[in-house]
């Protein structure tokens, strides 16, 4: 993706991020997100990568990370440790976003995700004129060699939400790092962020992920 | 040919130091309320320490480790010191840059007192009346060591295995004194199953007839005891993985079996290889101490609980495990990663995926060394003393 996209975004997320919190970003790859949050809001921060070389740019850095697999959820950290917890384009890429989700509003006091909108109405028509699986700039893989397993549209995104009790309490629009209103997003934003909220905050869900819902 | 003093990268020939504490007056006291002096340490320093003292480096060493982390005893020495890939001018742990020290443990046999040395009260070498000794004194012994070298704060306290755990005991008992501390394969507590092997080599060394209660001094060693000791320990080092990469199911001098009891098999012969080996450098009693004070280490129970272990300390946390490391797993650091999150502390982790078991920490250096040398660079960089 590109950088300066990548910054936009890093932006919007900083806007919702007052000074001083406790922050847990997960799959903070080279940890540019967290360092922003540190020089510009003086967050506690801590980042989440499965990748080796990742933590040794965090470490680097100064930022505090711990390599790890999102996919194992996050059993060991404590309700409300974090007053957010983020996963920014990263989303599509896990085993099970239902887990993470779950477990990032349990953990987090608010959650903040983004990622590439699958509706957005450019990569629809490549699927429906060229009756080929869509690649654009911001997802740039072939079907074969994508890493992103988990593609979703707002629209579907807003859904599960809703299905696991998840308040939105914000949502930011981007169309290639320029906001739009939120009506146009599903069809023409590129890349939507969430302000999120567990139903009732404090509460443990890892009891239905134990039991394995449905949906998991 | 390059001598020992000129090879690129290497320290060059070490000449270790000592330091003798504790009188009547002022003994050493230790954990269990028994008292002993004096006490010789056993050290050697590299590089320079730098006039504000804020750049020493405290590298902690292994059960079976010693003083000598870098470079050459002489320069005949063929082996350099069990760490030298990690220490030494542009190296990660970079005498360039950083004061690095290390010195034997208190109940080791490499110079620092312990059951081998002679007791000044009696004339005679401790044996069994040496106390027993715990890693917390360990790390009490090496603090008078820091204060006899003026340094009144580590930049980091450094180990792999037996040397984490002295690095954790040293973020927690002197909070003030620790700028970071690297724990590299190590466990908040020993495990029954960790008890267990080390109760197994203790049997080894007493059962060994030589052995005669500890008193073996000037006399025949308990060498076949001390062996099978070392052989036992060597298996936990290992892996599945590496150990069949290694030897497989090879023998060792011969194509088929002869079906007799001189068909051996590569790795028999690697373990008595590393067995005998072992009993030309390392004392009987010293094992014997030395896996006790591992078995004593729980962290929980000192504190109460891990989160109240850690709960004073100030330094800054980097904790590695290795991936094929079944004797302190991944599961026992990221234990104390939580503890430490939960009480709110500055820790990062890397779990390395490597093939080489608990000995990985001594295997791996290429990793290890970029992760160290970032994360004491940006901690210097940093450091306002």
């Amino acid at each position: 993706m590109h950088t300066n996209l990548s910054e936009r975004v890093f932006q919007e997320i900083a806007q919702l991020i007052p000074s001083g919190s406790r922050v847990l970003d997960l799959g903070c790859a080279e940890g540019d997100l967290l360092e922003l949050l540190s020089r510009t809001k003086q967050v506690k921060g801590m980042g989440v990568d499965i990748d080796e070389k990742m933590v040794l740019h965090c470490v680097a850095r100064g930022i505090s990370v711990f390599q790890g697999n999102l996919d194992e959820g996050l059993r060991d950290y404590q309700t409300a440790s974090y007053d957010y917890v983020i996963l920014s384009r990263t989303l599509q890429v896990v085993h099970k976003p239902v887990l993470i989700l779950k477990e990032m509003v349990r953990v987090g006091k608010h959650a903040i995700v983004n990622f590439p909108n699958f509706g957005y109405l450019p990569i629809r028509l490549q699927l429906l004129l060229k009756g080929q699986m869509p690649v654009t700039p911001s997802l740039p893989f072939q079907w074969y060699d994508t890493p992103n397993i988990h593609l979703c549209t707002k629209k579907d995104f807003l859904n599960l939400c809703k299905v696991l009790g998840i308040r939105i309490l914000q949502e930011i629009n981007l169309w290639n790092g320029k906001r739009i209103p939120p009506f146009l997003g599903n069809a023409w934003a590129t890349e939507v962020c969430f302000l999120l909220q567990g139903s009732s905050e404090g509460q443990s869900y890892v009891e239905s992920i134990d039991s394995r819902s449905s949906l998991s | 040919m390059a001598t020992r003093t000129t090879l690129e990268g290497s320290v060059g020939i070490v000449t270790p130091k000592e330091y003798t504490f504790g009188s009547a007056a002022d003994p050493l006291e230790l954990e269990s309320g028994r008292t002993i002096y004096p006490v010789t340490v056993r050290y050697e320093t590299y590089g320079t320490l730098n006039r504000e003292k804020s750049n020493a480096v405290l590298i902690l060493h292994a059960f079976s480790g010693d003083a000598h982390v870098a470079g050459y005893k002489t320069e005949q020495d063929r082996y350099p010191g069990w760490w030298d890939p990690m220490v030494g001018p542009g190296k990660p742990f970079d005498t360039n840059k950083y004061f690095v020290i290390c010195s034997n443990v208190l109940g080791g046999c490499q110079g620092t007192t312990g059951p081998s040395s002679v007791n000044p009260l009696t004339g005679k070498p401790y044996g069994l009346s040496f106390p027993l000794i715990t890693i917390g004194d360990m790390v009490k012994v090496q603090r008078y060591l820091i204060d006899h070298l003026g340094i009144q704060r580590l930049l980091t306290v450094v180990g792999g295995s037996m040397g984490g755990m002295q690095a954790l005991e040293w973020a927690i008992a002197y909070p003030e004194r620790v700028r970071s501390a690297i724990v590299i394969a190590a466990t908040p507590r020993l495990t029954a199953q960790g008890i267990a092997f080390n109760a197994v080599g203790r049997n080894a060394i007493t059962s060994d007839p030589n052995w005669n209660g500890g008193d073996y001094y000037g006399k025949a060693i308990p060498s076949r005891g001390l062996a099978i000791a070392r052989m036992i320990g060597h298996i936990t080092y290992l892996s599945e993985q590496s150990m069949h990469d290694k030897f497989g199911r090879r023998l060792q001098n011969r194509e088929q079996y002869a079906f007799d009891f001189n068909d051996q098999f590569a790795v028999e012969s690697y373990l008595e290889y590393q067995g005998d080996k072992f009993v030309e450098r390392f004392d009987a009693n010293s094992y014997i101490y030395i896996s006790r004070a591992m078995d004593y280490f729980n962290l929980d129970e000192k504190y109460g609980s891990l989160e109240a272990a850690f709960r004073k300390t100030k330094a800054k946390f980097l904790i590695v495990s290795f991936t094929s490391d079944w004797l302190y797993p991944p599961k026992q650091s990221k234990e104390m990663v939580f503890a430490l999150m939960k009480e709110g502390k500055d820790v990062s982790y890397a779990e390395l995926d490597c093939p080489y078991g608990h000995d990985s920490f001594l295997i791996e250096t290429e990793r290890q060394g970029k992760l160290f040398s970032s994360f004491l660079e940006n901690l210097y960089a940093h450091e306002s003393f």
